[in-house]
């Protein structure tokens, strides 16, 4: 189909190696630059550290530049307008939960991840933490059963409610759980635009057009356009959860092919963690 | 002087001491091996004020009371020059010399019993264990109250000084020469009598009024004669590291509860005891009060504690960075979603120990999980409100595992729309039960518990924007609703004597579950489900979120408010239904569910 060719071929290993190489470049830089936080930095000089740390190593265009969010703001408290997701001069202090989240593109290979951690203790965290770990294996099964990404999106939700927290990925763009990324080109020059790189949003505004044709949606929320069947290829993933003003999220990609689906890598820092913590428990 | 016949069955031991010029009555019961309790009355009492809380007392304490100087059957010596405080503290050192020459005792005082107690724990704390004060303020410290609040004179602040200035109106009048003396002697001993009857609800009994009071009376003037002019002109500083409680009565007369306010810069270990009392506790809640020195002396002392009692002390404390509800107890119906589970949460985040019931148990428990992660452990317990018996267990095993509530929230409803001939008895039954008879069971269950402790408490009813709105799509919740928020006015004006404030919450359209679970008669499985989804999804735009609700049952407790509607929908609805009932009759034919 057109998508696949346009935005990533799940068939191909080669290229799927691609992307994972990409992905771990991104949470190498989000280890890395977490490892320098300390109290008193604010978002948007995490911000231009994992920009520099991402450029210095090849990366030259972006889904979107990155983003920190740290304290209340990773629950997107008392987020109104969409300006309020730009990184602040919120400043980090001891006990503050945070995230960041980077979508880099190199030579054309995209990902799109998010990273969620903690300045020392906090016990609303770790209780957040653990309980996303369970999102993970949730998504994957559902998507495994091929139910409909609403269906998806309202399973999410149904649990969320359960666990007594609050849904934070309402708050994207489009209310969207994921979407789809892929290889991005494009003529356009690779500029940012507020903070999306333009060529992805020309990627992303053809396939929305594209996909509307064929009754599906790059974009994946709980809306009627997000009625079908998981859609082959790569999806950005990004379940957040929020509670008390506390915010955790991941987002990796999975990648879904015609009958099956699996994430594109296990060896990340929050599976490690979680199978750390079910370990110790 | 000698024991009467009820003291000398209540095994009160009579002795002398001789204090500063003057011959002390001691009276003593109790092991003499135990900790001593000494008891100072006021005025113008004598000792036989504490005879309940002394008798309260006698079988876990060495009990020690006397009369002071000028009362009862101790001497009065003539003239205000020999009240003052230093003749007082020779007194006190007297007979703790003779009665616990080698050990601290733990001491207790009401109205002038306390503020010379104050000056003893404040100028000798060696001697003292704990201190225990009623209704008697440090004059120091109120002294330094009434400037500090007159240099900020903001409204309130003067409002609290004013209030404590009528209070104090007898202190102006014990100044004038002769008059006070005169006027006791002619016979004010018997309209004081009846006056404390009327007033504090206290019946004269043998010992109190004493029949000496007329002379009592007369001398004691001079205790505020030779003392109070002096402190208030030029108050001293006054501190003490003594561990003390304060047991602050909120229907004082003569004292007013807001005097406490700054104490804790000037006593380190202070606990705080509001009681929805008048001035004469030691008469009025003898039992109460003589629980509270256990405890208090319990908690200085490490003796053997509960968790109950644990968790009072820290609720007690007064101590800078305390969370408002550390160490409270409160119970929510209905946690397991929705508004009772912000609620419990809201709570726990606050320090209180959350009981967590619905009739969903694994809901209960995870909400008593969250609860535990923001505050302390919390408790969950599967009960269905409707069900009587079981909800008696429930407020049973409450009471006995964790003790007596501080706050209950009735908040366990379910929904019900349709049109009123397509309900069925069963349909009215069971939203009845659940509605309306939950919040009965739960009010009377743990209203009863909180009248026998005796210290207050709060009871919140969830009732809905729906008990004041007429719907014809609500017919049975509406009902239910307005039911609740009538009991809740009615047991509101019942229970206020005993410091139990009664609250109705009227929501309005939340987006919670309940919209999920309601059930809408007279439709198909298929339709009732359609319903359901059109009805959350409304709901869910609407999106005024249960934690705002939860904020506001806080702050309803806080204010002790009637009735709090929440949305502003609900507030719309609540006016208009006072200003013009006949529009809101309108808006009710239409079918709005």
């Amino acid at each position: 189909m057109s998508n696949r060719v346009a935005l990533a071929r799940t068939d191909n290993a080669a290229e799927l190696e691609r992307f994972r190489e990409i992905q771990r470049l991104c949470y190498e830089c989000a280890d890395e630059v977490a490892a320098t936080l300390e109290p008193g930095v604010t978002e948007r000089e995490a911000c231009r550290r994992m920009r520099r740390w991402l450029l210095s190593r090849g990366v030259d265009d972006w889904l979107h530049t990155p983003f920190a969010w740290f304290g209340d703001r990773s629950a997107f408290r008392g987020f109104r307008v969409p300006t309020q997701f730009l990184p602040s001069n919120a400043r980090l202090a001891e006990g503050m939960p945070y995230i960041l989240d980077m979508a880099p593109v190199k030579d054309g290979y995209s990902a799109d991840i998010g990273y969620a951690g903690v300045l020392g203790e906090n016990r609303v965290w770790d209780r957040l933490d653990a309980d996303l770990a369970g999102y993970r294996s949730l998504i994957l099964r559902l998507v495994r059963e091929r139910r409909p990404f609403a269906e998806i999106y309202a399973e999410v939700d149904a649990l969320i409610e359960r666990q007594g927290y609050q849904n934070r990925h309402s708050k994207y763009p489009g209310r969207v759980i994921g979407h789809q990324v892929g290889i991005i080109g494009g003529l356009l020059p690779k500029r940012v635009g507020f903070p999306f790189g333009v060529r992805f949003l020309q990627t992303i505004g053809r396939e929305l057009v594209k996909e509307r044709l064929e009754g599906r949606s790059p974009l994946w929320n709980g809306a009627r356009q997000s009625q079908h069947p998981p859609t082959p290829g790569l999806w950005a993933v990004e379940p957040h959860l929020g509670f008390r003003g506390v915010g955790v999220k991941f987002e990796e990609l999975l990648v879904v092919t015609e009958d099956d689906a699996f994430w594109l890598d296990d060896d990340l820092p929050h599976v490690h963690r979680w199978a750390a913590r079910t370990g110790a428990a | 002087m000698t024991a009467s016949a009820t003291e000398r069955a209540a095994g009160v031991r009579v002795r002398r001491v001789r204090g500063d010029g003057v011959d002390l009555a001691v009276y003593e019961q109790g092991d003499p091996a135990r900790p001593t309790v000494v008891l100072v009355h006021g005025y113008p009492d004598t000792h036989a004020v504490w005879d309940e809380v002394a008798a309260g007392l006698a079988d876990r304490f060495h009990v020690v009371r006397y009369d002071v100087r000028g009362a009862g059957a101790s001497s009065r010596p003539f003239g205000r020059r020999r009240y003052t405080f230093a003749y007082l503290m020779s007194d006190l050192r007297a007979v703790l010399d003779a009665t616990a020459p080698d050990r601290r005792v733990h001491l207790v005082g009401h109205d002038w019993g306390s503020i010379q107690s104050w000056e003893a724990v404040c100028t000798m704390p060696d001697r003292f264990a704990s201190f225990t004060s009623i209704s008697g303020p440090c004059l120091d410290h109120v002294a330094h109250w009434t400037r500090r609040a007159l240099r900020r004179p903001t409204p309130r602040n003067l409002r609290r000084a004013a209030g404590q200035g009528l209070r104090s109106w007898y202190i102006y009048f014990f100044q004038t020469p002769l008059l006070p003396e005169a006027l006791w002697r002619a016979g004010l001993a018997r309209p004081f009598a009846r006056a404390l009857e009327l007033t504090e609800g206290v019946a004269p009994r043998r010992g109190h009024p004493a029949r000496t009071l007329p002379r009592d009376g007369a001398a004691g003037v001079g205790l505020y004669r030779a003392n109070m002019p002096q402190r208030l002109r030029a108050p001293r500083d006054r501190r003490t590291t003594v561990p003390t409680q304060v047991i602050v009565p909120t229907r004082d007369l003569f004292v007013s509860p807001h005097l406490v306010g700054g104490l804790a810069e000037r006593v380190p270990d202070l606990s705080l005891r509001p009681v929805a009392a008048g001035h004469w506790v030691p008469r009025s809640r003898p039992d109460s009060v003589a629980r509270w020195v256990a405890e208090h002396i319990d908690r200085v002392s490490g003796g053997p504690r509960d968790a109950a009692a644990a968790r009072t002390a820290r609720r007690t404390r007064v101590a800078a960075g305390r969370r408002p509800f550390e160490g409270s107890l409160v119970v929510v119906t209905g946690a397991g979603s929705g508004i009772g589970r912000a609620t419990a949460l809201a709570f726990a985040e606050r320090g209180a120990h959350v009981v967590a019931a619905d009739v969903d148990l694994p809901a209960a428990e995870r909400t008593a999980e969250l609860a535990g992660v923001l505050g302390p452990a919390a408790r969950a317990f599967g009960v269905d409100v409707a069900d009587r018996a079981a909800m008696e267990d429930f407020a049973a095993a409450v009471e006995r595992d964790l003790g007596v509530p501080d706050v209950v929230v009735n908040n366990a409803g379910i929904g019900m729309a349709g049109p009123f001939l397509d309900h069925t008895e069963d349909d009215w039954k069971r939203v009845l039960d659940v509605n309306l008879w939950g919040v009965i069971h739960g009010s009377r269950l743990f209203a009863a518990q909180m009248r026998r402790r005796g210290e207050g408490g709060h009871i919140v009813n969830t009732a809905s924007a729906a008990a004041f709105t007429p719907s014809r799509s609500l017919p049975a919740y509406a009902t239910s609703k307005a039911a609740v928020l009538m009991l809740t006015e009615c047991l509101r004006a019942e229970l206020k004597g005993d410091g139990i404030g009664v609250s109705a919450i009227c929501p309005g359209i939340i987006n919670t579950s309940i919209t999920r679970t309601s059930r809408f008669v007279g439709r198909t499985p298929s339709q009732q489900e359609a319903d359901r989804h059109r009805t959350a999804r409304a709901y869910a735009l609407r999106n005024f979120t249960p934690e705002a609700v939860a904020e506001q049952i806080i702050k309803t407790i806080h204010h002790n408010r009637a009735v709090t509607p929440v949305t502003p929908e609900a507030h719309l609805t609540h006016l208009l239904s006072r200003l013009s009932p006949r529009t809101l009759r309108l808006l009710a034919r239409f079918n709005l569910a």
